[in-house]
């Protein structure tokens, strides 16, 4: 341990000492389209603020908002309410935290995959929790492609946005690099939010990905990817799923998951805010940073062959070396 | 192509059922824009029912019976206080949208999604909701068309009065119209979320829309609105499938086709499309 980062651990345990004894920080969360209970996003999000209210003795409250104007309000309704801290989970809050954010200047607020504007400047008292999903796409696509008997993989986005166009183009170019004469479709499941909950329509689009004979398929669509599972469990094909280990979703049927440490990075911000030391600004984690990641356990050890393992841990050595640079759109 | 033709059929089964639903009602002279909640309301039932007891059929038969509860009440407020139709058909939409996240939070203590259930098992291979959708078209038909019930229904929906004064009690003919228009918009979100192994909030997704839509190019007969439903299900299949061949057809292009057309049908411009003369109309036994 550095000097520096030693002080920095003291300052920590004696503000984290001083605000225990205060009243307890008091977080409040907006969920994204999809909600609690899709298995994935979401959950992830929720499950980094159990763990801050176990570990850090928190006190938290939740909203899921149902229409788009219910964003904006849930976040006004935390921020003027005694929360120290409010987070939005999902791009989709961008606008909403904007405008919440300065009409509440002395309130903390966090954005999970804030989509950062070039031409405005962030709210000092909001910091950006970005990913690099891209990195660990590229991972799953190396993964999909030497897994694929059929060498066809398939992907299935939510909404058509730059968000998901990163899953996209990673995945894309995993599949290329780990094998050129691998085929990728790509599919979205429509243009608006309502794309990341409509399972009925992600369950056809991969019946037919399947039907073309892909193999593997990759989602990262929220809700609508339970379809794809679906499909896949119809099919006998595979699914890989997206943001948290999906494997029960359809055990047997989730080659891996490439996952975002949403709850990391919701726990890591609040115990920031209750140490006092809440920076505003984006924040942005890769691979490199543990971020993101694929999961390869126990379940689904087997599934994967090991020439796929070593090529995609050989993949995250030269991407974390800046070795490979893995395009986002 | 058979496997297109499939997915097509599938898709459109709600729509097919939930169009059907909205013809019995309408041809008995309600407007029943209350569907949505209708197919939500029965999409949910079927799910809590499979849950609760692990048998998928029940959970079909449960989403039938919520179907028609969601239809009782709009024929409750419509029929015996005259509350405008269209209102007290919105007025469902919203009370379900509401009811099935509380249920949710309840029994499942999440907002948006359940937990996974049974769904049907294949007969031959074939999904027995497409069988059952197609034998309820052709009854339908023959029902309105050919039987005594389907007489009195279209009478009570052209000219109550008349019907009246014949003897046919106007507005229970009128309820059972609603009730029938339920139990198949109900069968149509079992089908939705059966088929999903899960609700997930607002999984009917605006279909109820599309229906309605559907009844009027179908020009309120079974078998034209059977067919607008399926015209609406291929649309969104092809599209699928274009873009998986990297053809992109906007999504916006396939969800404008319904109401593009319905504009264009009630313009005139798909010949004549007449709605029942007393469609819409609160009728009182006890005038003059």
């Amino acid at each position: 341990m550095s000097p520096k980062k030693s002080f920095l651990a003291f300052f920590l345990v004696c503000s984290l000492g001083a605000s225990a004894a205060a009243a307890p920080l008091k977080v409040g969360l907006v969920f994204d389209v999809g909600g609690r209970g899709d298995k994935s996003f979401n959950d992830s999000a929720f499950r980094g603020l159990e763990r801050a209210e176990k570990e850090l003795a928190i006190k938290k409250e939740y909203i899921e908002p149902t229409e788009a104007a219910d964003r904006e309000n849930a976040l006004r309704q935390f921020a003027s309410g005694d929360f120290d801290l409010i987070i939005g989970i999902g791009f989709i809050f961008t606008d909403d935290v904007n405008r919440v954010a300065k009409a509440f200047p002395k309130k903390h607020f966090a954005c999970v995959d804030y989509a950062v504007d070039p031409s405005k400047t962030i709210p000092g008292n909001v910091v950006a929790l970005k990913f690099r999903e891209q990195e660990s796409s590229f991972l799953g696509g190396v993964i999909a492609a030497l897994t694929s008997k059929t060498k066809k993989v398939g992907f299935v986005g939510g909404m058509d946005v730059p968000l998901i166009h990163k899953f996209d183009a990673g995945f894309n170019a995993g599949a290329k690099w780990a094998d050129p004469k691998v085929k990728v479709l790509v599919s979205y499941a429509g243009v608006t939010p309502e794309a990341f909950k409509d399972p009925a329509k992600g369950k056809e689009i991969a019946l037919s990905q399947f039907d073309q004979g892909a193999d593997v398929i990759y989602h990262a669509s929220g809700s609508t990817g339970l379809g794809v599972f679906e499909a896949a469990r119809e099919k006998h094909g595979l699914a890989m799923g997206v943001d948290s280990d999906q494997y029960k979703d359809a055990p047997g049927f989730v080659l891996t998951s490439i996952t975002k440490n949403v709850d990391n990075a919701v726990y890591d911000v609040i115990k920031r805010q209750q140490a006092g030391q809440f920076k505003g600004g984006v924040i942005e984690l890769g691979l490199k940073e543990k971020g993101v990641d694929y999961i390869y356990d126990d379940h689904n050890k087997a599934m994967i062959p090991a020439a796929a393992r070593a090529k995609a841990e050989e993949a995250r050595k030269l991407i974390v070396a800046k070795k490979i640079s893995v395009p986002f759109k | 192509m058979i496997t297109f033709l499939l997915q097509g059929l599938r898709i459109s089964g709600p729509y097919v059922l939930a169009a059907l639903a909205g013809v019995f009602s309408e041809t008995g002279g309600v407007v029943n824009i209350a569907l949505e909640g209708i197919l939500l309301n029965g999409a949910l039932a079927a799910v809590l029912a499979a849950y609760w007891t692990g048998s998928p059929w029940l959970g079909v038969l449960a989403g039938v019976l919520a179907g028609v509860a969601a239809a009782g009440i709009h024929a409750f407020a419509a029929l015996r206080y005259k509350v405008d139709q269209v209102i007290s058909g919105l007025a469902v939409n919203f009370l379900v949208a509401g009811l099935s996240r509380f249920l949710l939070k309840l029994v499942f203590n999440s907002t948006s999604n359940s937990a996974r259930v049974e769904g049907l098992a294949p007969w031959a291979g074939v999904d027995p909701f497409l069988v059952l959708t197609v034998l309820i078209v052709i009854a339908s038909h023959w029902t309105i068309k050919r039987t005594v019930f389907g007489l009195r229904l279209r009478a009570v929906g052209e000219h109550p009065r008349a019907a009246e004064t014949l003897g046919i009690k106007v507005l229970r003919m009128r309820l059972w119209g609603v009730l029938i228009s339920g139990a198949l918009a109900g069968l149509g979100g079992a089908w939705l979320s059966l088929d999903q192994h899960q609700f997930t909030d607002a999984m009917s997704g605006g279909r109820g829309y599309i229906a309605l839509a559907a009844v009027i190019i179908g020009k309120w007969t079974p078998l034209g609105a059977a067919a607008a439903a399926l015209f609406f299900g291929f649309a969104e299949a092809s599209q699928i499938i274009l873009q998986t061949y990297g053809l992109r057809v906007p999504t916006q292009f396939v969800q404008m086709i319904p109401y593009a057309l319905t504009l264009a049908a009630v313009a005139g411009l798909i010949g004549r499309s007449r709605p029942p003369a007393a469609d819409g109309i609160p009728y009182s036994d006890e005038q003059d």
